[in-house]
């Protein structure tokens, strides 16, 4: 038996948002029923804002959970908030998710892309950016398969068949998907090592970090956060909104805000919240 | 919260009688049977009049029952001892519907030792084709490996003509009849089987203990090597508590035997009639062929198994799935799927299996929750409004 969230379970006992939006503004679909699990979202957006998403699911408990997930992290937002969102949020959001699971939640950010290029009157993603079928069992492409690999920083094909199903069949993609992963660890080592950062550098790396990454998913919560000042290695913050009355904020901070400006500024930084 | 337990395939309860026979065992009587003192030697004696009741069982002799640790044990003993003691032949005939006992060791062999299996073919129901079964033995073959009931299903082969058609041409014929034991009865005087493992979890002994009979004369090495125990056929000190448990297992398993097939396989038509009758789109795996009487392998169409599952576990219903996202695998049941069960059904299915523990309560209890279960699933599933249209 799957060791699921609290959450996960809750929201696979009570579903939210189950449905079809009859006048949708966009629709998106993914998987099949011979995968053995398929979502169709139905979104209704109204001025860039999705004020209305409904899912079906065929699949299994984390399937629909991770759908019911997706469609309360996504309305309220802008379509470019939307846009930016992961299979990490839908994860995050419903407080983890077993490793063999994770190609539920990348379901989930695979239909909201579908529905969104939908709502742009683009097509499907496939068909503009084709892709290489690598999983016959599964159809999943080269594109899926990197995608899962960059975002979700995979090293074995154990780790790719559970984000993206690729290789659970036949197996005999699994060579090409060790292919893949090499190819991605390559890429991702051949980046330069960024040069040590000025004061000034550094700072505006921070500021745009916070802008770009941490504040859209915490404003999706009804929170925020504000750059106080920076200090050597210590980074001031001050939460906002929502942030100052949730009894997670310390957790928040040490291991979303920090991990997040330690990857993408310095590996030292220390986040501190200051209180006014 | 009520449990009812409908997952006996998977394992079953330890009998309260079988508990307490076993007991005396882990106090005073923990001498080593093959100790020369008579404090061992009292063990040894309990140990081989265990044996003797095993052996009376399936109408066999005392001397061909080896005790094992389980049935995967007793499947990878029977199948690399005829390649021992065969050495010339390389060529291994079983079914594409065996336990992964069998079926994942013949897949080992194939491709790390050099072997070559054939894997035969089964029908929509489930059943072999004994044309393609004769047509496979060859003068390489050294084993013919086919279960005697299948654990998903329930779907029994015809093992008696099997074993007649395999040693007309003198190949050692093996079956894993670890479901089949305590359903059905398995008198193996008359049959031509050399080998049949067995597990003891299966019919009220505890994990940790099975058997591979192997008829006298039958071409064998020992897997384990070691010491002289079980006549130098299996090495290791001989697991004596369990090997007690098992023969009073198996003393009860003789007298329930017809209640088998008569009450405890009424309850499961009680219950495969009432689920059909209740729920739109459900079929039975297997329904035309010979089944166990205690297995009812079911499909429902258009949704998922592991979500059917969580949702009866949730109100104490315990069964299992042939579905992929409960075990782990991507892909469903290699058992549905060789009988072409089509995908629409084989990710909606569950297997119940009952034992002589189960009542009418139990029964009617999942009567009474399944078809909610199911209505809710498939109003969350995009499939189930679009297949029903199709229908009309």
């Amino acid at each position: 038996m799957w060791e699921y969230s609290e959450r996960t379970k809750e929201h696979f006992e009570h579903p939210r948002n189950v449905g079809e939006i009859a006048d949708a503004s966009a629709v998106g679909e993914t998987g099949s029923i011979t995968c053995g699990d398929a979502l169709k979202l139905s979104l209704k957006i109204e001025d860039g804002i999705i004020v209305d998403a409904k899912f079906k699911t065929f699949g299994c408990a984390s399937a629909i959970a991770s759908s019911s997930a997706l469609t309360e992290i996504i309305k309220g937002m802008t379509v470019e908030e939307a846009e930016k969102l992961t299979n990490h949020d839908i994860v995050d959001y419903l407080g983890g998710m077993p490793k063999e699971k994770i190609h539920c939640s990348v379901m989930g950010a695979e239909a909201l892309e579908a529905a969104l290029r939908n709502y742009r009157g683009l097509p499907p993603i496939e068909q503009e950016e084709g892709g290489e079928l690598v999983c016959e069992c599964f159809g999943v492409t080269d594109r899926q398969i990197i995608k899962a690999i960059r975002e979700n920083g995979l090293t074995t094909v154990e780790e790719v068949t559970g984000a993206t199903k690729a290789g659970g069949g036949c197996e005999k993609c699994h060579e090409d998907i060790e292919a893949l992963i090499k190819k991605v660890l390559a890429e991702a080592e051949a980046k330069p090592i960024p040069k040590k950062l000025t004061n000034i550098q550094k700072i505006k790396l921070i500021e745009e970090t916070l802008e770009k990454e941490i504040r859209p998913s915490l404003k999706s919560d009804g929170g925020d956060i504000e750059l106080v000042d920076v200090e050597g290695s210590k980074v001031m913050v001050a939460l906002r909104g929502m942030c100052t009355t949730c009894a997670a904020s310390e957790a928040t901070l040490k291991e979303y805000v920090q991990t997040i400006l330690r990857e993408k500024v310095t590996s030292d930084l220390e986040v501190e919240e200051v209180k006014e | 919260m009520r449990t009812v337990y409908l997952d006996n395939n998977a394992t079953t309860m330890v009998a309260p009688e079988v508990v307490e026979a076993m007991m005396p065992y882990f106090g005073q009587l923990y001498g080593n049977p093959s100790s020369a003192h008579l404090f061992g030697g009292q063990v040894h004696r309990l140990m081989e009049a265990a044996r003797e009741k095993v052996a009376a069982f399936f109408g066999a002799q005392p001397n061909d029952i080896l005790f094992t640790s389980c049935g995967t044990e007793s499947d990878n003993t029977a199948v690399r001892a005829a390649l021992q003691s065969q050495p010339e032949k390389r060529h291994i005939v079983t079914t594409r519907v065996e336990h992964p006992a069998i079926l994942s060791l013949c897949q080992h062999l194939e491709k790390k030792e050099g072997c070559s299996v054939t894997y035969l073919a089964v029908d929509s129901q489930g059943r072999l084709d004994l044309d393609q079964l004769k047509e496979s033995l060859t003068d390489q073959t050294a084993i013919v490996s086919i279960m005697w009931a299948n654990n998903e299903t329930g779907v029994v082969f015809p093992i008696q003509e099997i074993a007649e058609l395999v040693k007309s041409r003198g190949i050692t014929f093996h079956t894993d009849g670890v479901q089949a034991v305590g359903k059905i009865p398995m008198d193996l005087s008359r049959t031509g089987v050399d080998m049949v493992s067995l597990s003891g979890h299966k019919l009220h002994a505890p994990k940790g203990i099975g058997v591979l009979y192997i008829r006298k004369g039958t071409k064998f090495a020992p897997f384990i090597r070691g010491g002289h125990q079980e006549r130098g056929r299996r090495a290791g000190t001989e697991n004596v508590p369990y090997i007690i448990g098992l023969g009073k297992a198996i003393e009860l398993a003789e007298a329930k035997l017809e209640e088998e097939n008569t009450r405890v396989k009424a309850l499961r038509d009680r219950l495969e009639k009432g689920l059909l009758a209740s729920i739109p789109r459900s079929y039975v795996n297997g329904v035309e062929a010979e089944r166990l009487p205690n297995t009812l392998s079911i499909s429902f169409e258009y949704i998922e198994g592991e979500a059917i599952l969580l949702k009866m576990s949730a109100l104490g219903i315990a069964a299992s799935s042939g579905s992929a996202c409960t075990s782990g695998s991507l892909e469903p049941s290699h058992v549905l799927r060789s009988m072409g069960v089509p995908f629409t059904c084989a990710h909606g299915t569950v297997r119940f299996s009952l034992s002589v523990y189960n009542t009418q309560e139990d029964v009617d209890y999942v009567l009474e929750h399944l078809p909610m279960i199911v209505a809710s699933l498939r109003e969350i599933s995009p499939y189930w409004e679009e297949g029903m249209a199709a229908a009309g």
